[in-house]
């Protein structure tokens, strides 16, 4: 009898997913639907807030008083993206201390592209303009995703993060008209952020395990390949404009299709950098539980008054 | 060009943009992802003022520099700012104690600056004094939180207290420069400046249950340009890029 209502309710919930009625965090829905979003939603926290540390390796370094600032806000917006999808995940029933230690302990995953270093500072630019761009392509299908916090969620993460696009691509543009050194400096980046950026989208669609079920809930819209391409095709064009050149020696347009094609991934490394050897992947959990723990007696302390000063008014 | 009073307005910049340097070290470090918010959003309001203070001493200079030269391309002897607000970080509750006996004077300076005659002074006072007064707000919360959380936190902002107490009589150091712009009417009357700090001081450490330190030893220079031995290294750190790369658009 129960196994049928469950069904029952699978196809019902499936219907409106069908329909486009936006799930809220009180209706049912099945557990592998809500696992997948706390995954997805929290490996999304994660990779805000481990994301700040390459870019806040370069706030105490920016060149002048307005790229200081905007690198800051840029870098604030990150931590504040972090607490709305820990909360957005939080809807779900999963708890944000938890979460967090998952990230600690390595069972979380979290961005593959902050355990790259920062080595100059066109890499502000660099970051900006690809990774940002990336996490666009990735993100706007997402405002039209199934569950309804993530996907209001997703609606103003996106708007920052077209303004962090251009940000990081306009610092690229200074640094390519800039001087012989900057320029060099320019292409540099460019030349270690390509391949990174373009593993952000994940493994290509055949190695996906979760897409062809996340896309029937809805949670996805597109499959990871197609989000590739698009943003290809956008960013070779932007690449030329500013004089830079990709580091791909396959990378032609297509006239047929219309599309650019481009040369093959280096999947053994992107898995590699999944599994935790990349070259900052220590560094960066080490330093995010580092905040945790030096920050314990705070929390503590924080817990303590706010019990003291509940006992007194009760007294 | 007035002397004075470039050296008045480079001493309000400089407090504000090591002290935002130092917070901004904070970012993706701090014991809760809501603090490391608030640090960096303080950060941003100080690095904001002492743009808008740079550029008004560099117009004031007339040396036709920017804000940024006089950011990146002064040594530390000609940096004006307090010895409290380049003292490094520390943990977090060192971090709010220095935010909140800065904090405190700033307050009251910004509010008293608001009528300068310097108009320019007056209208950033004006804009500075609402973050101030919110960042005021923060650090004493944290003061009274941590003074009076758990025996530990209590030890820890106490031993803080201890440390960075010997800087606060800088706070209220004046000389020929404090007199020429009270002439002038740029700086309007401070004289019980001090009685006022010493108001809030008081208030938030009896809150907290802390106890402010008998050892009565004073450090000053900061507005002379001599500086403890910390202020180096930030700038080393800061003026790296237009050290390295003179002369270069970013």
């Amino acid at each position: 009898m129960k196994e049928v209502n469950i069904t029952e309710m699978e196809r019902k919930f499936q219907e409106k997913i069908d329909q486009d009625i936006k799930i809220e965090p009180k209706d049912w829905m099945p557990d592998d639907y809500r696992e997948t979003l706390i995954r997805q939603i929290s490996q999304h926290a994660h990779s805000e807030i481990v994301g700040m540390l390459p870019e806040g390796n370069w706030i105490t370094r920016a060149p002048n008083l307005r790229r200081k600032a905007v690198l800051l806000a840029k870098v604030q917006d990150e931590a504040g993206h972090g607490l709305y999808l820990y909360s957005a995940a939080e809807t779900l029933g999963a708890d944000r201390e938890e979460t967090i230690d998952d990230l600690h302990s390595g069972k979380a995953k979290y961005s593959s592209i902050f355990n790259y270093p920062t080595l100059t500072w066109a890499d502000m630019g660099a970051i900006g303009w690809l990774v940002d761009g990336a996490a666009i392509m990735n993100q706007v299908p997402i405002c039209r995703c199934s569950y309804g916090p993530y996907a209001r969620a997703m609606v103003r993460v996106c708007k920052e993060e077209s303004f962090h696009q251009r940000q990081g691509f306009e610092i690229m543009m200074t640094l390519a008209k800039g001087t012989p050194e900057q320029k060099a400096m320019a292409q540099d980046a460019l030349n270690r952020f390509w391949w990174p950026a373009l593993m952000m989208f994940g493994p290509s669609d055949g190695e996906s395990k979760h897409t062809a079920q996340s896309m029937k809930w809805k949670i996805k819209r597109s499959t990871n390949d197609e989000l590739r391409q698009q943003f290809v095709d956008v960013t070779v064009p932007q690449a030329e404009m500013i004089g830079l050149t990709l580091p791909d020696a396959d990378l032609k347009f297509n006239k047929a299709t219309g599309h650019y094609e481009f040369g093959e991934i280096n999947w053994a490394e992107f898995w590699e950098v999944v599994k935790g050897n990349g070259p900052c992947n220590k560094d960066r959990i080490d330093t995010r539980r580092k905040a945790k723990e030096e920050g314990l007696w705070v929390r503590e302390a924080a817990t303590a008054f706010a019990q003291k000063r509940a006992a007194r008014k009760s007294a | 060009m007035n002397q004075a009073q470039v050296e008045f307005v480079l001493r309000i910049a400089d407090d504000s943009l090591i002290l935002g340097h130092r917070l901004s070290e904070w970012c993706g470090h701090g014991p809760i992802l809501e603090e490391d918010i608030a640090m960096t959003n303080i950060a941003l309001d100080l690095i904001g003022q002492a743009t808008s203070l740079l550029n008004h001493a560099a117009a004031l200079q007339g040396e036709g520099k920017t804000g940024d030269d006089l950011a990146f391309l002064r040594f530390d002897r000609d940096y004006r700012n307090l010895l409290l607000v380049e003292q490094p970080n520390g943990d977090f509750g060192m971090t709010m104690m220095r935010q909140f006996l800065f904090d405190a004077y700033r307050t009251i300076l910004f509010e008293r600056l608001q009528a300068s005659s310097d108009e320019m002074i007056a209208a950033i006072a004006e804009k500075s004094l609402k973050e101030t007064k919110y960042h005021l707000k923060h650090s004493s919360e944290w003061v009274i939180r941590l003074g009076d959380g758990t025996e530990e936190s209590h030890a820890r902002i106490q031993e803080s207290l201890n440390t960075l107490w010997r800087y606060t009589n800088e706070l209220f150091y004046t000389d020929a420069v404090d007199e020429e712009m009270h002439r002038s009417g740029i700086l309007p009357d401070l004289s019980d400046l001090r009685e006022q700090w010493e108001d809030t001081v008081n208030r938030v450490f009896q809150e907290a249950t802390l106890s402010i330190p008998t050892n009565n030893w004073k450090q000053e220079g900061g507005r002379k340009g001599m500086h403890s031995e910390h202020l180096g290294y930030i700038l080393a750190e800061m003026q790296y890029m237009q050290r390295a790369y003179p002369n270069m658009e970013w």
